[in-house]
């Protein structure tokens, strides 16, 4: 024993060693070295990310990491964003407010996604957290203005409030009047996701001018064109701005203010809102252009002249996301003026629409391919495409690490052969070695999951629609991409085999959602009742599915690894097809909880 | 009821699959991709379960009979990807399918309404939350006559090689946030003259009836997340009753299942129809009034958001027996 410690540092050395490293992954590896690193890890882990909150109990971190300050946790799956998961489904976050009240009395920072967040749980945040700092509620639902009213009283620290994409009940605009007067510590607040209520501006414009730390302010769409001149001068410090309406009575003085305003914001390297944009106000914004990084116009209906006219003053440009009115013309200036471009996302105009309304096509596409050779995250919504183009693309851009196309017209074949376009999505995971992310649309056949298993070896994320002839497809990609974490697949004809072929698959990835698949019943339950360590999930809003065949299909299927098994907060629309009476003890849990942090899996960063 | 797999089989398979013996991916691997050797003939479940064999070993013999034919394959199931319309869903080859399970599948594709019209959302993000509710009401016969209307309704995306009439939007495709939906629509009045027009600020799209849907907030008291309500889909008072006495029945059921105490009982009744519940309504100059006083077209067009209280507290707010007078403002109402 005295041999050993002679050549061991004490705790607090390595403890300050540790605190050096950040990432979720390395803390794992660390911890896992040898007995007392474990411990003096676990003591020191200051930031926990969850990738699904279903995975794993509050107790039980809290047991494992006593003294967080940071958590972050997910809820609903993916295809929630689509609504293809039925409201009251889950997700519900005051759970774990309520044991972290009690165990991390100095907890700093709560993210969240896709999670349900009640007045209550707000309420609850403000109260039990005296040093709390940062709550970003990330496509979140289920509160209101009252408890946001609760977190800008309560929390006399709070450095960050981001409500991004979030559903909140608009009941007053008054909450904001609730931030006293003594609130100087604000460094970003996102608004942008709050209806078109009247946000109570006087209120907003006193809290801006006496945060001098401000950096990132997103106003939400009640604040008119006219208010916005005002808030930049209180606030030239800001390195992201947020517009509301860019929209106003024409007056003569708006856009000398604006760009006045505009050029006193030395920072400002990002851009977005852009609601109802009338054009004419557009140069306000050149002052800054040559600065910006960041632009989304993707809710400005604005019209390819105009969207040429601004990216083509933005040379440093390294995102953008805009409308489909951009069209291939404004891709290839896009492509000719910002060589520094890393991500594109190109959204529909007019998603319903049976006939296009705008020149967006694949050559947009490959000429960004070709124009930025930075390019390396894409999400592109068009009408047509062929294998020539994704083949192009591939070669051009070796660097991708995030692919989604969407074609919007389901089965889409290759316009100019009538092919599916397994090659061209082929192509793509071959050349792209680091692809992490991939979303697959058109016609294709069982033939690109095959590429797919073979090639996409760091893929992490999988989405799949309207695609594939057999389970042969889903077998490529489950005993093939040996990074997946997380698989969603809809309307595809994947049955049975391929799942229960590859069960021992599933407990390595965080989840996998089919919906509009044939898997069975008895399937479900087959799987339900073997693996012990993966919650499967059945969806079901017509009738229990217990009342059909074995063999019926099941209309969605949601399976994802958990330690601490079958979730109690189900809604009656789901079931468990978990076996009765087999309940994991804690034992059998921390046994997995370490098995699976020495493979890095659940307690890992995301993507 | 058949359980599936018998306990006397190994807990923690060893095996890390549950087609142990058998396969024969390994033989597609080898071919040169000509789609007739692709044949999958695996088992379901270990030796042993003669219950669950068989049944699968029935769907399965279709499967590889019909691969042979063209190699692709085919399902027990309809599935959307036939092409098919669901009117044909009931004389599918696969006679051997009980009546009864492709009827239910009917109407999980019918989940997707199709009396009425298809919900669109607003730049609100609105959730389609009622849509499931509605078709619960929906029995055996009617799935029956719905499978053989029209396709336009239906949720299967038709082959590309047609030019498609009426297009009917299948759920969440494509894959874009509700506030993503409206875009086009709601700014082509914009996009006609170049001069800068004025966006009320107190201009609110839910009350707007611009023909892709009109969805208005709803709470009711004691559950705690509210929900959201497409009128579009309803043309009287009766149908809108019916739908949130639908959407709210389960949740509230759920809820009280959890608190339920022994000798309560289940809710089985009617909440709004009965009387427990009152609808009442805020208007666009924002105050409170009963469901039900004005004509269906004027109460859709003020509307903006709903609630369903519970009647016994109704003296309380000052309603009393007049149904014409206008209650409290609607933020004093109880939470």
């Amino acid at each position: 024993m005295q041999k050993k410690r002679a050549y061991s540092f004490p705790d607090e050395v390595l403890e300050h060693v540790f605190s050096f490293i950040q990432s979720g992954k390395d803390r794992n590896a660390v911890s896992m070295v040898c007995k007392s690193w474990y411990e003096i890890e676990r003591w020191c882990r200051r930031k926990v990310f969850i990738g699904n909150c279903y995975a794993v109990s509050p107790k039980m971190v809290i047991k494992r990491f006593p003294e967080v300050r940071s958590i972050e946790l997910k809820g609903k799956p993916h295809f929630a964003d689509f609504n293809l998961v039925p409201d009251g489904w889950g997700g519900y976050v005051l759970p774990w407010i309520v044991e972290m009240a009690g165990a991390y009395p100095w907890l700093e920072e709560i993210r969240l996604k896709r999670m349900v967040v009640t007045d209550e749980s707000l309420e609850l945040i403000a109260k039990s957290f005296k040093n709390f700092k940062v709550l970003v509620l990330f496509s979140c639902e289920g509160f209101s203005t009252d408890g946001l009213a609760a977190i800008a009283a309560g929390c006399k620290n709070l450095r960050e409030l981001d409500l991004r994409e979030s559903d909140v009940d608009d009941l007053s605009g008054h909450w904001l009047t609730h931030f006293p007067e003594t609130c100087t510590s604000l460094v970003s607040l996102n608004i942008s996701c709050l209806g078109s209520d009247e946000v109570s501006f006087s209120a907003l414009e006193r809290l801006v001018g006496r945060c001098p730390n401000l950096r990132s302010l997103r106003l939400n769409r009640a604040v008119s064109l006219d208010k916005i001149a005002n808030i930049l001068c209180l606030a030239p410090q800001l390195v992201d701005f947020g517009t509301g309406n860019y929209t106003t009575e024409l007056q003569p003085d708006v856009l000398s203010n604006l760009t006045a305003a505009f050029s006193s914001c030395k920072e400002l390297k990002s851009l977005s809102g852009f609601w109802d944009v009338v054009p004419a106000y557009l140069p306000a914004l050149y002052p800054v252009c040559s600065r910006l990084t960041s632009l989304n116009l993707s809710y400005a209906t604005i019209h390819s002249p105009e969207i040429i006219k601004l990216v083509s003053h933005c040379p440093s440009l390294q995102r953008l996301l805009v409308l489909d009115y951009i069209e291939d013309s404004g891709l290839e200036a896009l492509a000719s003026s910002c060589k520094d471009l890393q991500e594109l996302r190109v959204f529909p105009s007019d998603p319903f629409g049976v006939e296009p309304n705008v020149s967006l096509t694949e050559k947009g596409l490959v000429s960004v391919s070709l124009g930025c050779p930075k390019l390396q995250s894409v999400l592109y919504f068009c009408r047509q495409m062929t294998n020539a183009a994704l083949v192009t693309i591939a070669q051009n851009c070796p660097n991708f690490t995030r692919f989604r196309l969407c074609i919007i017209e389901p089965k889409t074949a290759d316009y100019l052969t009538g092919e599916p376009l397994d090659v061209g999505f082929g192509a793509i995971v071959e050349h792209c070695k680091d692809l992490r992310r991939l979303s697959l649309s058109g016609l294709l056949t069982d033939r690109v999951f095959e590429y797919i298993g073979t090639y996409a070896k760091k893929l992490e994320m999988l989405s799949v629609a309207f695609a594939g002839d057999s389970d042969l497809g889903l077998h490529h990609v489950l005993s093939g991409c040996e990074s997946l974490r997380k698989l969603e697949i809809r309307d595809c004809p994947f049955g049975d085999k391929a799942i229960l072929a590859n069960a021992a698959k599933l407990e390595t990835m965080r989840s996998l959602w089919m919906s509009s698949c044939t898997v069975s019943f008895g399937a479900c339950k087959l799987l339900g009742q073997k693996m012990h360590r993966l919650n499967v999930e059945v969806i079901d809003e017509t009738e229990p599915p217990c009342s059909r065949l074995e063999s019926c299909p099941v209309d969605k299927l949601y399976v994802y690894r958990s330690i601490s098994g079958p979730r109690s907060d189900m809604p009656p629309f789901v079931w468990t097809m978990d076996e009765e009476g087999d309940n994991n003890s804690n034992q059998k849990d921390f046994f997995f909880l370490d098995m699976f942090v020495r493979n890095n899996h659940y307690i890992s960063n995301s993507l | 009821m058949e359980k599936g797999c018998s306990k006397n089989v190994e807990s923690c398979p060893q095996l890390l699959d549950l087609i142990p013996q058998e396969r024969e991916w390994h033989h597609v691997k080898r071919g040169d991709g000509c789609s007739e050797e692709k044949k999958l003939e695996l088992r379901l479940g270990p030796p042993g379960e003669d219950n669950w064999r068989d049944e699968s070993l029935l769907s399965l013999g279709y499967l590889s009979s019909s691969m042979k034919g063209n190699g692709k394959q085919t399902h027990e199931f309809p599935c959307p990807e036939d092409h098919r319309p669901v009117g044909s869903v009931l004389s599918t080859p696969w006679g051997k399918n009980p009546h009864q399970q492709q009827t239910k599948t009917c109407s999980s594709f019918l989940q997707f309404p199709s009396t009425t019209a298809p919900p669109h959302s607003l730049p609100v993000m609105a959730k389609e939350s009622s849509q499931p509710c509605c078709n619960k009401a929906v029995d055996l016969q009617d799935s029956e006559r719905k499978a053989f209307k029209p396709p336009a309704n239906t949720a299967v995306p038709l082959n590309t090689s047609q030019k498609r009439t009426a297009p009917g939007p299948v759920v969440g495709w494509p894959p874009i946030r509700s506030i993503r939906k409206n875009l086009a629509s709601n700014s082509s009045s914009k996009q006609a003259s170049d001069s800068p027009s004025v966006d009320p600020p107190n201009e609110k799209p839910a009350a707007e009836p611009n023909g892709k849907g009109q969805f208005v907030k709803i709470n009711m008291d004691g559950v705690p997340i509210g929900r959201k309500v497409d009128l579009k889909a309803y043309d009287s008072y009766e149908k809108l009753s019916t739908a949130v006495d639908e959407l709210f029945r389960g949740l509230l059921a759920a809820q009280r299942d959890s608190n339920m105490k022994e000798g309560e009982k289940a809710i089985t009744s009617v909440l709004i129809g009965s009387g427990e519940y009152t609808l009442v309504y805020e208007d666009d100059e924002g105050d409170s009034m009963l469901v039900g006083d004005v004509p269906w077209h004027m109460f859709v067009s003020t509307v903006k958001r709903l609630r369903a209280l519970k009647s016994s507290e109704l003296p309380a707010l000052g309603l009393g027996s007049s149904k014409q007078g206008k209650m409290k403002p609607w933020n004093t109402l109880p939470p």
